[in-house]
């Protein structure tokens, strides 16, 4: 009776990335391989002040010393840096100024993917800074936004047009120091997004990036930084999709956020990038790090994230709850389906006092799928009646799937509390059968299931994006839903 | 379509389930109109005579056909069985975490309809509808919105299986012990929800394992099921003499035979 129930789960789980393809666009890039010369190449590209070339190189330095860490329940071979290209720009003298400008070749593949740009912006209301590759070529609503005081653009454009804040913000959550990754990104990164929203603003929009990697072999090293002043709000959404390739491409981002005394930042991922096929070969390698700075008193940093793609996931959303009374919250869907492999989720470091933590996680696996769980609660000695809530639910479709949690508790304040709940369970052949019995297609069920088992995460993402990423686990699930 | 054709016919049905041989010959017409008891003592074969007529996996036939509305019905799928109009009132509902019981419902109707070439129910008609025939069933309305019988009581999930079911208005009813764990009212309600269903297009096929819910739901015909074959079929008066007399004599009957 399993077996049958197995099969069926086992060929259904078995289905192909719809958005493989690749755009043809003339790349702008530099040799294969790492070293100062390089760094200085991409830095004069991009126009760079001095400071930031010394920062970089300072990260570069650093990085020489590190080792690639290796303790995360994750298996890929060796990667060569030096066999990747630090830098690829679409070729275009001038950044476009509107979206009709943007290349037809560029707007084709975002509408394959189902994100028609300018819909996006007319219809939603939704700002898209879009980056494509490694250099922004689009940025709508501008001025909407300028109107009230927010910037939003590419990371490039805030060091030319808003240094001084660039230069006080930029790793003063993530140090150049900070990990591998986190360094080796500090060292090379091209592009990304800024955004700054001053005191006692409630940024007009929701703020959306859809990156994409396209050029063959380009790593893709993002530099995002979000600072929202005194009393602000900000809900930032991050979408991602890439086309299909052999070669595993190396993904390192890193996002910084600070919140400051009583402002709140939401910041949504759905993460779908190219997960290998269904062998296991190919796909990418994203290696990430997202942190936020609760600096302020009562301020809020929420992480929400879905994540879908990549092969390999290492990736831990985290919030240091310096203020008193400031909140952090993860929530987190990953899906591990064929070879994919995820190890993720967040730390909570609880510094001020009444500070409080949520950290909601949901895994899926299923294939060969290895989703890995892996959190951090620490409660510093200042962190007076301090709190975290943590639930970890795994969810197996298929048996030979597997599910690990890894949960990390650090209390040295005694009134500070942690309640931590997990559960795994697979999708019952009983759950299928009923859904079946009452008309619904194995996909369907499947997806149902799924969904719901998701709910709470999903609760939490701006509408839109919710609606998408419940077609997304239907994508990346089964083969022709969505 | 006529009240008095055949709707189902199982002939010389053998079964396995979980591998082990179950049902060894099962013979049974089912009329549109008709409502069937199938009664028995435990392990005779009732549960995977329901399972193999909804087509659960692991429950193989190896033997004999099932006709159902003409059709071979065991080339079909489970689906296709419930798009037909085919239902199951499961012993033990399944839970299902996170997915509105409003919403599976609305999902299921709107497969079946898709399935037949009717246009699909909009919330606003579904909600509507099925409000309607949460009260037939007296079901609580703050139970429409949550996951599909999770945390809902015994009696809770039985009722919602005939809330299923008002709301499907299924051709071939199979309800698999429906009754067992009910109090005395919820026994009621959910029998009050069964008639309502009946009707001349319709066909129920009710396995029990007592008589107490024929009380309120009168079969037109009685069989009983033991050592997976049927042993004695008659009329609604059958179910009163097992009643008095249990199934022993029956039992000793079916071990008797070849």
């Amino acid at each position: 009776m399993a077996d049958t129930g197995n099969k069926a789960i086992e060929q259904f789980t078995r289905s192909d990335y719809p958005y493989g393809f690749v755009t043809d666009v003339e790349s702008d890039t530099v040799p294969k391989g790492l070293n100062e010369d390089v760094i200085r190449v991409i830095s004069t590209k991009k126009g760079e002040p001095d400071w930031l070339l010394q920062w970089r190189l300072r990260a570069y330095r650093h990085w020489l010393t590190m080792k690639e860490p290796r303790w995360a329940n994750l298996r890929y071979p060796e990667i060569d840096y030096q066999a990747i290209r630090y830098y690829s720009a679409p070729k275009k003298k001038e950044g476009p100024k509107s979206l009709d400008e943007i290349d037809p070749e560029i707007r084709r593949t975002y509408e394959k993917l189902g994100i028609p740009l300018a819909e996006q912006g007319r219809l939603s209301g939704v700002a898209v800074d879009a980056v494509f590759d490694s250099v922004s070529v689009a940025t709508t609503f501008k001025e909407k936004l300028a109107e009230a005081g927010v910037i939003f653009c590419s990371f490039s454009e805030a060091v030319k047009s808003h240094p001084d804040l660039v230069k006080k913000w930029l790793g003063s959550v993530v140090p150049y120091t900070d990990n591998f990754y986190a360094t080796l990104n500090s060292a090379v990164f091209t592009d990304g997004s800024f955004c700054y929203v001053p005191k006692g603003v409630r940024c007009p929009m929701e703020l959306s990036t859809y990156f994409r990697i396209n050029a063959m072999d380009t790593g893709q090293f993002e530099r995002t930084l979000i600072v929202a002043e005194e009393g602000s709000t900000v809900s930032y959404l991050e979408g991602c999709s890439a086309p299909m390739r052999d070669t595993n491409q190396l993904h390192a981002a890193v996002v910084e956020l600070v919140a400051l005394d009583n402002a709140t930042i939401k910041y949504s991922t759905v993460q779908n990038w190219y997960p290998g096929d269904k062998d296991g070969k190919g796909g990418i390698f994203n290696f990430v790090t997202k942190r936020g700075r609760c600096k302020g008193i009562n301020s809020r940093i929420t992480w929400t994230q879905v994540e879908t793609g990549s092969a390999i996931t290492w990736k831990y959303p985290s919030c240091i709850l310096q203020g008193d009374n400031s909140i952090g919250e993860f929530y987190s869907v990953a899906v591990a389906n064929h070879w994919q492999q995820a190890d993720t989720g967040t730390k909570m470091i609880h510094i001020g006092r009444n500070t409080r933590s949520t950290i909601i996680s949901k895994g899926i696996s299923a294939g060969h799928g290895q989703n890995t769980y892996r959190g951090g609660v620490t409660m510093t000695k200042s962190a007076h009646n301090a709190r975290n809530y943590s639930q970890c639910d795994s969810l197996l479709l298929g048996d030979q799937c597997g599910a690990h949690t890894f949960p990390y508790l650090d209390v040295q304040n005694p009134t500070a509390q942690i309640e931590h709940e997990a559960s795994t369970s697979k999708i019952g052949e009983d759950q299928l059968f009923y859904c079946r019995q009452r008309g619904l297609s194995t996909e369907d069920a499947v997806n149902m299931i799924v969904n719901g088992f998701c709910k709470r995460v999903f609760k939490e993402l701006p509408m839109e994006f919710a609606v998408e990423s419940q077609k997304l686990l239907g994508v990346s699930l089964e083969g022709s839903v969505g | 379509m006529s009240a008095t054709h055949d709707l189902l016919e199982i002939r010389d049905l053998h079964a396995t389930a979980g591998g082990k041989p179950v049902l060894r010959g099962i013979h049974l017409t089912v009329k549109a109109g008709e409502v069937h008891a199938i009664m028995g003592p435990n392990a005779s074969g009732k549960s995977t005579l329901a399972h193999v007529l909804a087509g659960r996996d692991g429950f193989v036939v190896t033997k004999g056909e099932i006709l159902y509305k003409g059709r071979d019905l065991l080339a079909m799928s489970p689906e296709e069985r419930a798009r037909e109009g085919l239902f199951l009132a499961f012993q033990y509902p399944v839970e299902i975490p996170g997915v509105g019981n409003t919403y599976f419902l609305k999902n299921a109707l709107n497969a079946i309809r898709k399935h037949r070439g009717l246009p699909e129910l909009d919330a606003v008609e579904f909600l509507a509808l099925v409000r309607e025939k949460a009260r037939i069933v007296k079901i609580d309305e703050n139970l429409l919105n949550r996951p599909v019988n999770e945390g809902f009581s015994g009696g809770e999930k039985k009722r919602n299986e005939i809330l299923q079911m008002a709301v499907l208005q299924p051709t071939l009813s199979v309800l698999d012990e429906t009754d067992s764990g009910l109090d005395i009212d919820a026994l009621r309600v959910v029998a009050d929800g069964i008639n309502g269903i009946r009707g001349p297009d319709r066909a129920m096929i009710v396995v029990t394992h007592y008589q107490r819910l024929l009380n309120y739901v009168v079969p037109d015909k009685v069989h009983v099921l033991a050592g997976g074959r049927f042993v004695k079929s008659g009329g609604k008066e059958l179910a009163l003499e097992l009643e008095q007399r249990g199934y022993g004599w029956l039992e000793e009957k079916a071990a008797a035979a070849p």
